[in-house]
């Protein structure tokens, strides 16, 4: 579903950001990955959504590759994503109904659909009695919450986090890892990029860990702990 | 629909950066409207001019006026021809006379050659076109001579030449100045929606998508520029034939076609500026 294979990435200015990782993300799957802060985490990610290209090497994701994707193509991929921040992005001179149903409008849904998939999915992320308030009425958690009813409006194979947590207190980190869950469970694949040591050390998921642009250690290949935390 | 809808909301969200667009957007055609008056009325006056360039051919002493009238109606059928005059001894001298005035009494007695006068048609009063006519009535035995006034019909179409281009040159330096207002003006509205066109992208919207209600505020801008500057031009071109020189204005298929410039314009200068936005983030 996802495959990189020997993917390289080099910026003209900091220089390579990931150096021949190859890695396969199966449908379903939740993956955490880890590493220190520069390790080539967000830049991983982004060849995900094909924000970034490779160098070298090819990213592959639902049929989608890397090497051949026209500019139509990887907006077509990307209604197939959800992709989540940890600044949220959300529009603030928009509801949170809006925020969400913005994914469907620009994407040219049909205006009879928008309504009830918007509910649907604030209900799922437990914000249906805040639809008419804004993002700056709300909690850093609830936020987090409105991006992910944002990500997932389109219902999407996969969900890519980029430290989805990284701004919130313990208990809001907690409830959207919760939420995180419920919807892996519905057989969404997580993609998430997190510091939080907590997570890493329970062993239940999938844990890669990524230093100067590689991967040093990902439990599906391997019985042993990180070699470092980050 | 979506576009319109997004392209009026940017002019209710920012009427001032909207209205300041365009007016600096109508200043700009405002200044290629002006010159393209001036361009207009030096063209009139000089086809007013040209319409006075005459090949005056004359007729030796003792031709048979049978075979003068024969040749003016040959010298007629010429296709750059439009007219050709007998002018007959007696009518040089009275023309010569009623020409001078006060002078008349130098012609009393005198004896003015008889002549063909032709005029050509408009857009055949070229140096060349001219000179070849004059060659071709040059070839009939009982011509004695052919005047056409060469070096002043070559100044006033090196005049004229003069004056075309150099209206084209500045016409599209304007021009390019008025798309680089626009570009700049719809960069700042593409600035201002950065974080919304970033999200756009990420959750799948195309960049045709996203291209498009920019594309129609910079036509819009365009076309209300355009009015703007027709509206001002009019204006001016009223107060100089109110207080200086009586001057026509445009017809309604230049004025059209003035509008259709700005909207061009605006559309070309969004275009590129929404391009380059894109390409970055």
């Amino acid at each position: 579903m996802i495959r990189f294979t020997r993917v390289t990435k080099t910026y003209p200015r900091t220089g390579t950001a990931v150096q021949d990782v190859s890695l396969t993300v199966n449908k379903g799957e939740f993956v955490l990955l880890t590493g220190a802060s520069g390790a080539g985490k967000t830049s991983l990610l982004k060849m995900v959504y094909l924000e970034e290209r490779p160098t070298s090497g090819e990213v592959r994701v639902a049929g989608t590759s890397s090497v051949t994707a026209t500019a139509r193509d990887v907006a077509k991929l990307r209604r197939k994503l959800g992709i989540v921040f940890q600044d949220f992005r959300l529009l603030d001179n928009r509801t949170v109904e809006q925020n969400v149903s913005f994914a469907l409008e620009v994407i040219g849904a049909p205006t009879g659909v928008i309504g009830g998939k918007v509910n649907r999915v604030l209900t799922q992320v437990g914000l249906a009695s805040k639809g008419r308030a804004f993002p700056r009425e709300l909690s850093g958690g609830e936020q987090q919450r409105v991006a992910i009813a944002r990500a997932l409006v389109n219902d999407p194979f996969a969900l890519i986090a980029d430290e989805p947590t990284g701004n919130l207190d313990d208990r809001a980190t907690r409830g959207i890892f919760q939420l995180l869950r419920e919807i892996n469970a519905s057989s969404t694949a997580i993609i998430m990029a997190t510091h939080n040591l907590e997570l890493i050390r329970r062993q239940e998921y999938r844990t890669i860990e990524m230093a100067r642009g590689q991967i040093v250690y990902d439990s599906a290949e391997s019985t042993a702990m990180p070699r470092s935390t980050p | 629909m979506r576009s319109f809808r997004d392209a009026f909301e940017t002019f209710h969200r920012a009427p001032l950066l909207s209205a300041l667009s365009v007016t600096t957007i109508a200043f700009s055609l405002f200044a290629l409207g002006l010159f393209g008056l001036v361009a207009l009325n030096i063209r009139e006056a000089l086809e007013r001019l040209e319409d006075r360039v005459e090949i005056r051919a004359f007729v030796a002493e003792g031709t048979p006026p049978e075979d003068i009238a024969q040749a003016a109606s040959d010298i007629a059928s010429f296709p750059e021809v439009l007219r050709a005059d007998l002018v007959t001894r007696e009518e040089a001298l009275k023309r010569a006379q009623a020409e001078l005035g006060e002078f008349r009494d130098l012609f009393e007695g005198a004896v003015l050659p008889a002549s063909i006068d032709l005029r050509l048609k408009p857009g055949q009063r070229d140096p060349a076109t001219v000179k070849r006519v004059a060659d071709r009535v040059k070839t009939y035995s009982f011509i004695d001579d052919v005047r056409y006034g060469e070096e002043w019909i070559e100044k006033l179409h090196r005049l004229r030449n003069i004056a075309g281009i150099s209206g084209l040159a500045l016409g599209l330096a304007f021009a390019v100045v008025s798309m680089i207002i626009i570009g700049a003006t719809i960069r700042m509205a593409v600035l201002a929606r950065a974080k919304e066109i970033s999200i756009m992208r990420l959750v799948g919207a195309t960049d045709g998508y996203i291209r498009r209600p920019f594309l129609v505020e910079g036509f819009a801008k365009g076309v209300m520029g355009g009015l703007l500057a027709l509206a001002l031009t009019w204006l001016a071109q009223s107060l100089i034939n109110k207080y200086v020189i009586h001057t026509i204005f445009f017809d309604a298929r230049v004025a059209m076609l003035g509008l259709l410039f700005g909207a061009l314009i605006g559309l070309l200068g969004s275009a590129v500026s929404v391009g380059r936005h894109l390409r970055r983030v």
